[in-house]
């Protein structure tokens, strides 16, 4: 049968399973906006701006595991979805970007709300298409998605000129329906799996990293299990976190930067290093020639570039995290092998001793203290909720504070760091988990990248949480000011310019709530959890409060400021 | 580390905006293209890439592995000098004087070189050879002000036949 571009290309979607599109329509996609009017079967979110509907589609892909999808249109749409995209693509989201393009025979004319999108994108996806012909509409679309989920997933963009989209052409269903879908994942190299398992026996002091390829190869099962059986401490990436149950005895936290100071006493001082699905970013590593070193080290990873990136690894091993666990363990149990914590004290004992010298920790001072409000949270989700962040201080004290029990419930710009990403991620969280709690937990800076969101929350009944940890100042910044710039705080104390949040909150139809001194933490966070509907709950906290520990850039993971060495004013 | 030169032999799909992936991949690693050529091969919708770079011995891996990554890539290999043939073509173009004239020309007997165009006072040569009898042509021709030099770079291959297409 003959049909139009706008319908073949959806018709492909819902071929794919696709029944959420986050988008914002505009000129070149106004073919492909009249389709969506007569498509019952997709659910289209319109976001108030693209870069709103890029980390919406990013955040309905992590919560849910599937591929998430964005449709802007032509020039301005398609450049303002560039740092959603870039997000998804240093924390290997799979989305698939759409973008309208002006007409075929205008390409390269300079013609009204033209972008060369797939060459600004090109170092920013996985892959991207410029589709030039009817005919190469329907593959191109279903190669997309197979791309955008297959090995390490990331974002692909296509380009769609207008006129593909009003030409007609035969519509061919896939040849092998689901040929593309869930490509076997390549066997683990078994001599690889052999020394793994040979150093794994012989270690004393072991430790396992994970990353965000446990998250994303649904990994954790596994993990759980080898862990369990032979009785290795875990630690985390910021990437990783959800992973591994953050209630367990044998969890560290957060390794890096602003990692515990046990589990980054443990990496320097283990025998054996075995990464799991994680990158080694400078953020985890600090120092490199001090990093782990005195240890053999395995790294497991999907994507062969992140092998002996940054690390020389002994046991490089190139594959998908959940089939080489499961091999791990049967190997174990081939073997007899368990080992208990009881078999296991001199290590667990030095680890113990590390956490009891140095807990994770705050000082209360009668002023509202952020790792208070993230530890009552925690307490009154049961740390069952997901929580979105955006980035700076409020990022890493929900990382060291909220104790994750479930993986996909972490979202956060991890890789880039982008400002603005959390709140539109929770939107795209919550459409994909309508009866999950969503929480965004913000500053008073980042809050403010993507504020105009509220108008799709609000309008979608979507019951979002927005905390604000308000301390008048872009918190990390200043904290580097402070810490490494001699205090002088250019350009970073906001305070005076920022809105009234509760009014705000008002005003785009949301309830506002805001708490100043440290007993109204909990009523406030128990009433924003109790309100079915958008909520921004403010949180005037205790400006000199900063992320520690904290290891310098470039220092030895041993080397942590533990405390506020430099005395407030 | 030491460097050397790398010659890198690609097989790539044909299509528009390949070689930008490609180049953009050597400029994120921070490593310069010393040379490249790009021609279609016997299938039209696979060209063949050879690409020469000076690099240390890090090059190849980082490169490889960054490569694979691109989807438009068939195949990536690093050829080893032992187990490959490569050449390079140069066009150079010459005034000729009464004076240089009989030197100039005698490049055909000495080093192969063809003539491509010819008048009284200009000529445009073709040589082939590997980088070392190109160096040696450059430099014998040197000496009679070259006005004008294109160079493909390196082409390769490997003995008995590596690749897939």
């Amino acid at each position: 049968m003959k049909m139009r571009g706008a319908k073949i290309l959806l018709k492909v979607l819902e071929e794919e399973g696709v029944d959420t599109i986050f988008g914002y329509p505009g000129g070149a996609v106004l073919d492909i906006y009249d389709e969506l009017y007569r498509t019952p079967g997709i659910r289209h979110i319109r976001t108030h701006h693209e870069q709103g509907a890029a980390h919406a589609a990013d955040g309905y892909a992590r919560a849910s595991g599937k591929v998430g999808v964005c449709l802007v249109t032509s020039g301005p749409g398609a450049t303002n979805t560039v740092t959603g995209i870039a997000t998804a693509y240093m924390d290997s989201v799979p989305m698939v970007i759409l973008t309208g393009q002006v007409p075929t025979k205008f390409i390269g004319t300079d013609a009204f709300q033209e972008s060369d999108i797939t060459g600004i994108t090109r170092p920013c996806t996985k892959h991207n298409t410029l589709v030039r012909r009817i005919e190469d509409l329907a593959p191109t679309v279903r190669e997309a998605f197979a791309i955008a989920r297959s090995g390490r997933p990331g974002p692909v963009l296509i380009d769609l000129p207008k006129d593909v989209m009003q030409a007609e052409t035969e519509y061919m269903a896939p040849e092998k329906p689901g040929s593309f879908h869930d490509a076997p994942a390549a066997p683990v190299d078994e001599e690889a799996l052999q020394q793994a398992f040979r150093l794994l026996r012989e270690s004393k002091r072991p430790i396992i990293i994970v990353g965000g390829g446990i998250v994303m190869g649904k990994a954790s099962e596994e993990l759980k299990s080898l862990v369990e059986t032979i009785s290795i401490p875990v630690a985390s990436t910021l990437m990783g976190l959800g992973a591994f149950p953050g209630t367990h005895p044998l969890w560290l936290g957060m390794l890096g930067m602003h990692g515990t100071y046990y589990a980054n006493m443990a990496v320097s001082n283990c025998d054996l290093l075995m990464t799991l699905g994680a990158r080694f970013s400078d953020r985890v590593t600090g120092k490199i020639a001090s990093f782990a070193p005195h240890a053999k080290s395995i790294q497991i990873d999907i994507d062969a570039a992140s092998i002996n990136k940054v690390v020389d690894i002994d046991v490089p091993v190139v594959g998908d995290c959940k089939t080489f666990l499961s091999r791990l363990i049967e190997l174990c149990r081939e073997a007899a092998l368990t080992v208990r914590p009881e078999d296991r004290t001199e290590w667990l004992n030095d680890i113990a001793q590390w956490r009891k010298k140095t807990p994770l920790n705050y000082t209360k001072n009668g002023r509202i203290k952020p790792q208070e409000v993230i530890e009552t949270l925690q307490r009154l989700t049961d740390g069952k909720a997901i929580i979105c962040t955006e980035v700076g201080q409020n990022q890493m004290w929900t990382a060291q504070f909220y104790r994750f029990t479930e993986p996909q419930t972490f979202l956060t710009s991890g890789g880039l760091g982008t400002m603005g990403y959390g709140f539109p991620a929770a939107i795209g969280a919550q459409v994909a988990c309508p009866d999950k709690t969503v929480v965004d937990i913000a500053g008073d800076g980042s809050i403010q990248m993507n504020i105009q969101e509220l108008a799709t929350a609000v309008g979608n009944n979507l019951p979002v949480k927005i905390i604000i940890l308000n301390n008048g100042c872009l918190g990390m910044v200043h904290q580097w000011q402070e810490i490494f710039y001699g205090k002088r705080y250019s350009h970073t104390e906001i305070g005076d310019s920022s809105p009234d949040f509760v009014k705000l909150a008002e005003a785009y139809g949301a309830v506002g709530l805001r708490a100043s001194r440290p007993e109204e933490i909990e009523p406030v966070l128990r009433k924003a959890l109790e309100t079915p509907r958008t909520v921004i709950a403010e949180f005037i906290i205790d400006p000199s409060e900063s992320v520690f520990p904290m290891v310098s850039p470039g220092g030895a993971l041993t080397d942590m400021r533990l405390e506020n060495i430099i005395a407030h004013d | 580390m030491q460097e050397r030169e790398h010659i890198i032999s690609m097989l790539v799909n044909n299509r528009p905006g390949v070689l930008s992936r490609i180049s953009g991949v050597f400029g994120r690693l921070g490593y310069n293209i010393k040379s490249l050529c790009v021609a279609e091969t016997m299938n039209p919708d696979v060209s063949r890439i050879t690409l020469v770079s000076r690099a240390n011995s890090n090059f190849t891996e980082k490169i490889k592995k960054n490569l694979d990554k691109l989807i438009d890539i068939v195949e990536v290999k690093e050829l080893d000098r032992g187990e490959s043939v490569s050449r390079e073509l140069s066009l150079l173009g010459l005034v000729l004087t009464a004076d240089n004239r009989p030197d100039i020309l005698r490049t055909v007997d000495l080093f192969g070189c063809r003539i491509l165009s010819i008048t009284d006072n200009y000529v445009i040569l073709a040589a082939i050879g590997t980088g070392e009898e190109t160096a040696t042509i450059l430099n014998y021709l040197k000496a009679y002000e070259i006005k004008d030099l294109a160079r493909t770079g390196a082409i390769a291959i490997e003995k008995g036949g590596g690749s897939r297409d």
